[in-house]
């Protein structure tokens, strides 16, 4: 198959013989698994437990919340211990609503927990609600609800479906593992995700250095029409998304733009695993592949982890640290992040813990930038680094977005070939940190000048409304009056003709009389509320307060 | 380790640096300084020992009156190799103070005053050399041919330090004369025909080893050529400008050389002799003061390749490269401005690419 050349790039040194090759094994049960309600992009789920709730393997202990949301299950059977706060697998070290199960060690699965016997017959509807069920997302590290994913077809005019194998990120080896160990069952879930998306082109694209994984799968997809293995030219970032697909295609994402707009959707391998499982077996997503590498771990390993395991059973289990680690992170080195501490739990996400040592961070103290222009040569978004981290290195962060800050994907390649070490991605994170406050604030601001202006016009309205009211009352005044005199003058020009008879004027002027009371009374409670004060009092009351109480809220979101 | 401050990712770094860029370029120069210190001896030693170790001592009083780290600043080599490129481009027996006083103004005129590393706009070493030639224009053009070390008729150590300090006298000075494009120069001014002069006045051979009237380090195109391979092929530099710079020249240079032999010297000629080799791939090159982007690296290298030619040809100076650098150094600010790489998924214009069919009408909604 033809590949096309992507920009740019880098050829970091991949360190994959740290954990290639070591199957992926169990880890013995944990004493606690710390289950965060946040393990993906979109809304916090909602827990569906309580305390000292007895839950089975695979039931749902929180459910999604609004459309880009997912479900999480129990990962093994136990008891529910805790429902609170606990410090989340993120750099910032910061809590999040977490359930806390206690392991009962039986490991029993729940009894509804039941597979499709024929998933390729489904309707492509009902596989992306099963796959929401199962709280699948995507699991090469963004976690993407996977079901929103899939039900791009019925927007978007689809052609293929790419699994992405490149597993690009020096050290990480689990979805390599997974692919030689699982093939069957990652094509069985990319065919499932194609029928969803109702494509029948499928590629798999493997980078070079994964010929075990290449060739297992090209065994696994020989039978299948439509389908191909690719094997990808080793440069970072041939994972990414964008650049994926123009290696495979030579079509090129538009920017902003997702690459359904060029037809093709994007997979990841233990993502298509965790589809098969959940269409097969009707199992969740309770557990997954994790590789414990780095220089600093005493044996690299790849380990099927339940989701809530706390990386401190990891790292136990792999025989704990051959020297003090420099630095430890979660995900790859390129774009992984810092594990605040070593309590923190494995998520959806996690596919990698390192341990780096000192020589391999390769760490040193920041230089002047020398303009190498080494930066421009490594971006595979076509950017000019130096000049972005300029800009914010000033403030002008409009300059910064004006020369492209926003097509960054913060690979890292930039930073990681620039010969005065300088922390380009620090600089962009903090830029696009910084542009995500202002437009918070903007927003903010917006909202309530919106709600300010509703009030002045409501308040306007209200003015409006009480003029007319006072005019109408005049009016109504007016011409109570003229019918009294009206009447008053009628009774006089019957005073004056004196030729009438007495009882039959009697009689009519009590009428007339009777007829202005009736009038009179009908107005009176009106006129009394209608008072100056009255009307004032009614006005500033309940729309007001509402109005306030919006405003308020406005300026608190 | 774990309370380590919050670290931005990439967590592991290419094996490069900023000193290990200079020490690399140092080493590339080693092998045409060794030369040219073995062929123009002791005087040419004095010289080179004297610009490097001023331009050490200005770049430190400079950072100590800057108030910046002195250990880590001398030690990236920045100042070392602006040193040394200047002193390959002096005449070989130039009195010591040439050397020093290069020195203060690369250093300190080019470089410190505009913030120090990255911060110049202009090529340090051709600042200095373009001052040095302006105000001592008989200094800076006095060449000899080689006088290698430890044959009988050079200069030995007493008479170097005599040469060095107290500039060129009898009997020395009558091994002084012109380089070769000064004297292609002097052959045009005489009304002479270049064609039947080229044969006697230029042997191609004799340039690429070395062993023609030049600057001190700028005698053998061969191990100039070879330590600027050594660098692309290191990956310190990158072949874009070189090869942009030796076309600039070669191109015109022939195009010229066809239509009128007699007036304009050949391409061959202009690539070996003078500058033209240390400035494609050793001065050219400078990161601080070229442009970031490929094709904008295209443009600066052609733009001064063909300076270097027009200079030589039609200008005032037979030796022209340093003043094509800085007319072209003045320019680079300009061509990162026009000239960028395109951004992934937008058109030249920073437009987003357009979608197709249902997309689009997706996208619009």
């Amino acid at each position: 198959m033809q590949l096309f050349r992507i920009r740019g790039g880098v050829h970091p040194d991949d360190r994959k013989t740290l954990a290639a090759g070591r199957p992926i094994e169990p880890l013995p049960m944990p004493k606690l698994l710390h289950i965060p309600l946040q393990q993906h992009i979109g809304a916090i789920a909602n827990p569906l437990v309580q305390r000292r709730q007895y839950v089975a393997k695979g039931e749902r202990i929180a459910q999604a919340q609004g459309t880009v949301s997912a479900p999480i299950h129990a990962p093994t059977s136990g008891r529910i211990v805790g429902l609170g706060l606990y410090p989340a697998n993120h750099p910032s070290g910061l809590s999040v609503r977490t359930i806390t199960l206690q392991p009962d060690g039986k490991d029993r699965w729940h009894k509804r927990i039941q597979g499709v016997a024929d998933p390729l017959a489904l309707e492509p509807v009902e596989i992306a609600k099963r796959v929401a069920d199962a709280g699948v997302v995507g699991m090469g590290g963004a976690t993407f609800p996977s079901a929103v994913k899939l039900g791009l077809g019925k927007r978007y005019q689809l052609s293929t479906l790419v699994i992405n194998g490149s597993e690009c990120e020096p050290y990480l080896t689990c979805d390599d593992q997974l692919m030689r160990e699982q093939a069957e069952a990652i094509v069985d879930g990319a065919r499932i995700m194609a029928r969803a998306l109702g494509v029948d082109r499928l590629l798999f694209g493997i980078e070079g250095n994964k010929p075990e994984a290449l060739v297992a799968m090209q065994r696994a997809t020989a039978e299948l029409a439509g389908a191909d293995v690719v094997r990808l030219p080793m440069r970072y970032p041939m994972g990414s998304e964008k650049h994926l697909v123009q290696t495979l295609t030579g079509k090129e994402t538009p920017a902003r733009g997702l690459t359904a707009d060029i037809g093709v959707v994007v997979h990841n391998p233990a993502t298509a695993f965790a589809v098969h499982e959940a269409l097969r077996f009707g199992r969740p997503l309770v557990s997954r592949v994790i590789s414990i590498t780095g220089g600093a771990i005493s044996t690299p390993k790849n380990l099927r982890v339940l989701i809530g395991t706390k990386i401190e059973d990891l790292i136990e289990h792999c025989g704990r640290f051959r020297e003090d680690p420099e630095r430890l992170i979660a995900g790859g080195p390129m774009m992984g992040q810092p594990i605040p501490e070593l309590r923190v739990p494995v998520m959806k996400g996690t596919n990698g813990i390192l341990a780096l040592t000192a020589a391999e961070t390769g760490k040193r103290e920041p230089q002047p930038c020398i303009r190498c222009g080494s930066c421009v040569q490594a971006c595979p978004c076509g950017l000019v680094p130096l000049g972005m981290a300029a800009h914010v290195r000033t403030g002008d962060l409009d300059g910064a977005v004006a020369t492209g800050l926003m097509d960054c994907i913060g690979c890292g390649s930039c930073a990681y070939v620039c010969p005065a070490h300088i922390p380009l991605v620090q600089f962009f994170n903090h830029a696009k940190g910084e542009l995500a406050a202002r437009g918070r604030a903007k927003q903010k601001q917006t909202e309530t000048k919106r709600l300010a202006e509703h009030r002045a016009r409501r308040l306007e309205a209200q003015k409006r409304a009480k003029r007319e009211a006072m005019a109408k009352r005049k009016r109504e005044a007016e011409a109570k009056k003229q019918a009294e005199a009206k009447a008053q003058a009628e009774s006089e020009r019957q005073t004056e003709a004196k030729a009438q008879a007495e009882a039959e004027r009697q009689t009519e002027a009590n009428q007339q009389v009777m007829a202005a009371n009736e009038a009179e009374a009908r107005i009176k409670p009106r006129t009394e509320s209608l008072t100056k004060h009255g009307l004032e009092q009614r006005l500033k009351q309940a729309p007001e307060s509402n109005q306030d109480q919006a405003v308020a809220e406005a300026q608190a979101c | 380790m774990l309370d380590s401050p919050l670290l931005a990712s990439p967590h592991a770094h290419a094996p490069v640096s900023i000193s290990r860029t200079m020490g690399l370029v140092l080493l590339a120069l080693l092998p045409a300084t060794l030369l040219g210190l073995w062929q123009f001896g002791w005087p040419a030693i004095l010289l080179f020992s004297a610009t490097l170790t001023a331009a050490l001592l200005f770049e430190a009083l400079a950072l100590i009156l800057g108030g910046k780290p002195l250990r880590a600043s001398l030690m990236d080599g920045s100042a070392l190799l602006t040193g040394w490129l200047l002193v390959m481009t002096l005449p070989p027996w130039a009195p010591w103070w040439i050397g020093v006083l290069g020195a203060f103004i690369a250093i300190i005129v080019g470089k410190q005053v505009f913030g120090g590393l990255g911060q110049n706009l202009f090529n340090p070493a051709m600042v200095a050399r373009v001052v040095l030639l302006v105000s001592f224009p008989l200094e800076m053009t006095q060449w000899i041919g080689p006088q290698p070390l430890f044959f009988a008729q050079t200069p030995g150590l007493n008479d170097g330090l005599a040469i060095s300090l107290d500039g060129l006298s009898a009997p020395w000075d009558a091994m002084s004369g012109a380089s070769i494009l000064g004297q292609v120069d002097l052959i045009l001014q005489q009304g002479g025909d270049l064609a039947a002069a080229t044969p006697e006045l230029f042997a191609p051979l004799t340039a690429l080893l070395g062993g023609i009237p030049g600057s001190l380090g700028e005698t053998s195109a061969l191990l100039l050529l070879l330590g600027g391979l050594f660098l692309i092929r290191k990956g310190v530099i990158d072949w874009v400008i070189p090869v942009a710079v030796l076309l600039g020249v070669a191109v015109p240079a022939s195009l010229l050389h066809l239509l009128d032999p007699a007036r304009f010297a050949g391409p061959l000629l202009h690539l070996l002799a003078g500058a033209t080799l240390l400035t494609a791939f050793f001065i050219a090159t400078d990161p601080v003061t070229s442009p970031v982007s490929r094709l904008g690296q295209a443009v600066f290298g052609a733009g001064a390749g063909l300076l270097i030619y027009l200079i030589r040809t039609f200008g005032a100076y037979p030796e022209g490269a340093a003043f094509a650098i800085l007319l072209m150094n003045a320019a680079t600010p300009m061509i990162d401005h026009y000239i960028k790489p395109r951004i992934f998924g937008r058109d030249r214009h920073g437009r987003p690419l357009p979608v197709a069919g249902d997309a689009a009408q997706e996208r619009q909604r």
